[in-house]
């Protein structure tokens, strides 16, 4: 990267911090440090606001460089990666979003306390979405850390560990001020700019095969070095059994997951009603759909324009793949085109990993004071807006937590930390959700079981994967204790959660047909279904 | 056609035994029903009870009905037909790589397949949701809100 690309990336995402902090501004001049105001803006946004808010909270630089480089290094099998985490949507449309806004405040916690004990289901729900949160947010700050340096070319462990710290302050400084109603605008400006730069991309790369999608793919087959093998399924994961296994675990977990997302799941509490909920799932289908679809064009593009032998030498996980198209569709190395373009694509990477982190940021710090807080504090004066400030607080101390592990964890391959969190949200926070919502004599103890049930199984498998010891790629490489075969433990801790849920129904004390044990059932089914009641 | 259905549908159901007893008077059966007196007036029922008479409505059970008749089946076929796809792509590379058109393969076409099923399924169930149950859902909300205000004031 030469310097002129890097100063105007740097000015480029300048403007975006600067705009971000007006927003935030903005939104924290007009606020009163209600709950409703700081955990979901108020609920006034309209179903296509929040649709662009949901598409921003979900499309990470994971997914705009690291599965456009997977296809372009791979081929097919990144396609696979695509498919998962769209249909994952149709989960969270059909059996979840309406029935969670209806029934919920603030955080999952708030579905499962309608009809449970309060204080255990709110404790497990909170200590498992804040498991799921931070997860998932030292692999976004860990993954910000590398993209600035490889975009910048700052090969220093400086740079990156100043990238962790400042975005990690960015974050913070957004939710503990702007709250909810800042962090959704920022979803939005950034969903729109992600959307903006992958279309600006997608027809560049149509254009310069004369919108001729056959000739792209063969193309693409024919500079990826592997023929026609590139365009099937198998180069990734074709690897043996272990290998094709894992894949369909990871497949499992994208799929059940999503629904299980806590910053996902406090998204269709800013909406006012239910069907607005639902309309912007529907929104965020069509964008999300459409996003990966530009990231198939773009990754088979990166193999057909630069050849994967060019990609893989650039970066060996291919996540350089979409700024160097950019680059060479803009004229070339030197032009003043391609210097625009890669400063466009490196400044939009930037605004998606602040914009995500802000979102999970957020949703932790919901769950840390609206359900651990709210269940473990014993002090009497405790008030909704003393909650806010709690909530505040929390997201500082998250914020300084994901900065200390994003730091530890710098030169550390947390990559499957992604898959991860995935699959602990598929595990111990789906088989909760859908059984309360759906299962008559679901009680307290199947409850608390299957989060648990679904949570330890999963953090533990993944301790003794291959992920964490046993290979050279593995964190502790040095040692060996891995006994679980697979990198992503979703075939099995899913199951387990489910599993885990029906057993402690099956062998709960409290008697299923009780009077106030259907009576709660039937406030829950008649609240879902109609929205009486609700928030 | 299909409006005029869910409308008929939910006009037709709100007729029913539950919200002529609720247009009446809030009383179970062993209690007078016209005469209801100022002391039950004053005091609303309690939510439970509220909640358990609508969920034993017939207009309830039926959107209830409606909405788990077309979720559950459609959740059944899209998660067995994405894990058909990737069991498929994993385990039978040799049948995704036969060519179908040009470059086009057969996992090129079921990889679409799959962004089509889910565009198609979004809008199937945006479309049964506005016309079968929104309506309904919505007078059953006001419904239970003003039972739970204690109604007949």
């Amino acid at each position: 990267m030469t310097g002129n690309q890097q100063s105007l990336a740097l000015l480029l995402f300048g403007v975006f911090v600067a705009a971000t902090l007006a927003i935030t501004t903005w939104a924290s001049r007009r606020r009163q440090g209600s709950p409703e105001e700081f955990y979901a803006g108020g609920r006034l946004f309209s179903p296509m606001e929040n649709g662009f808010a949901i598409a921003g909270d979900y499309m990470s630089a994971a997914s705009f460089l690291g599965i456009s480089g997977l296809i372009a290094l791979f081929g097919y099998d990144g396609v696979l990666y695509c498919v998962g985490f769209l249909v994952a949507w149709l989960v969270v449309l059909l059996l979840v979003a309406e029935l969670v806004r209806n029934c919920g405040r603030f955080t999952l916690a708030d579905v499962l306390a309608a009809r449970m004990s309060e204080r255990p289901v709110r404790i497990a729900a909170g200590v498992s979405s804040v498991t799921v949160c931070v997860l998932y947010l030292v692999a976004q700050m860990v993954g910000a850390g590398s993209l600035v340096a490889l975009l910048l070319d700052e090969t220093g462990s400086r740079a990156r560990s100043w990238t962790v710290i400042g975005v990690g302050t960015l974050m913070v400084v957004f939710v503990a001020l702007g709250g909810m109603r800042a962090t959704t605008w920022i979803q939005i400006v950034k969903a729109v700019l992600l959307m903006g730069g992958a279309v600006a991309l997608t027809v560049l790369v149509l254009v310069r095969f004369h919108g001729d999608i056959d000739s792209l793919l063969s193309t693409a087959a024919r500079h990826s070095g592997h023929g026609s093998d590139f365009l099937a399924p198998g180069l990734a994961y074709g690897d043996g059994w272990t290998a094709r296994l894992d894949f369909v675990s990871l497949g499992v977990a994208l799929v059940l997951g999503t629904a299980g997302l806590p910053h996902i799941l406090s998204r269709f509490y800013t909406v006012p009603t239910a069907p607005a909920a639902r309309r912007s799932v529907i929104w965020s289908i069509g964008l999300i759909g459409g996003f990966y679809l530009m990231t198939i064009v773009l990754g088979f593009g990166a193999a057909a324009v630069l050849g994967s032998d060019a990609v893989r030498s650039s970066n060996a996980a291919g996540n350089t793949a979409v700024p160097l198209l950019a680059l060479d569709l803009g004229g070339g190395a030197g032009s003043t085109g391609g210097t625009v373009l890669f400063a466009i694509v490196a400044a939009v990477a930037f605004a998606t990993i602040l914009a995500v982190v802000a979102g999970i940021t957020l949703a932790s710090s919901a769950s840390v004071a609206h359900d651990l807080y709210a269940s473990l504090s014993r002090r009497k004066d405790r008030t909704p807006r003393s909650e806010v400030a709690v909530a505040r607080v929390a997201a500082v101390g998250i914020g300084a937590a994901a900065i200390g592990l994003g730091l530890l964890a710098d030169d550390l391959n947390v990559a499957f930390l992604v898959g991860l969190a995935f699959a602990a949200a598929a595990s111990a926070n789906l088989p909760v959700l859908l059984y309360s919502l759906f299962w008559r004599r679901f009680t307290t103890r199947g409850a608390v079981w299957s989060v648990y049930g679904g949570l330890v199984p999963a953090v533990v498998l993944v301790v003794f994967s291959p992920v964490v010891s046993g290979g050279p790629e593995a964190i502790f490489s040095g040692v060996d204790f891995h006994l679980f075969p697979l990198q992503n433990p979703g075939l099995v801790s899913v199951p387990l959660g489910f599993l885990a849920g029906w057993l402690g129904t099956v062998l709960s004390d409290e008697a299923a047909d009780a009077r106030g044990h259907a009576a709660r059932h039937a406030e829950t089914e008649v609240r879902a279904l109609t929205g009486a009641g609700a928030a | 056609m299909d409006m005029h259905n869910a409308r008929d549908a939910g006009a037709a159901r709100l007729d029913d035994p539950w919200y002529d007893a609720l247009a009446s008077g809030w009383g179970g059966p062993d209690e007078p029903d016209e005469t209801a007196g100022p002391p039950r007036r004053a005091r609303p029922p309690a939510a439970e009870e509220v909640y358990t008479e609508v969920h034993g409505s017939a207009a309830f059970q039926e959107v209830r009905r409606r909405y788990r008749r077309f979720v559950f089946p459609a959740a059944a076929a899209f998660l067995l037909w994405y894990l058909a796809y990737v069991v498929a792509a994993t385990t039978a590379p040799g049948v995704m790589a036969r060519p179908v058109a040009g470059a086009l393969n057969v996992a090129m076409v079921a990889g679409l397949a799959q962004f089509a099923t889910t565009f198609l399924l979004t809008w199937a169930y945006a479309r049964h949701a506005r016309l079968r149950r929104d309506r309904v859902a919505l007078e059953l909300r006001w419904v239970t809100q003003e039972m739970m205000r204690g109604h007949g004031r």
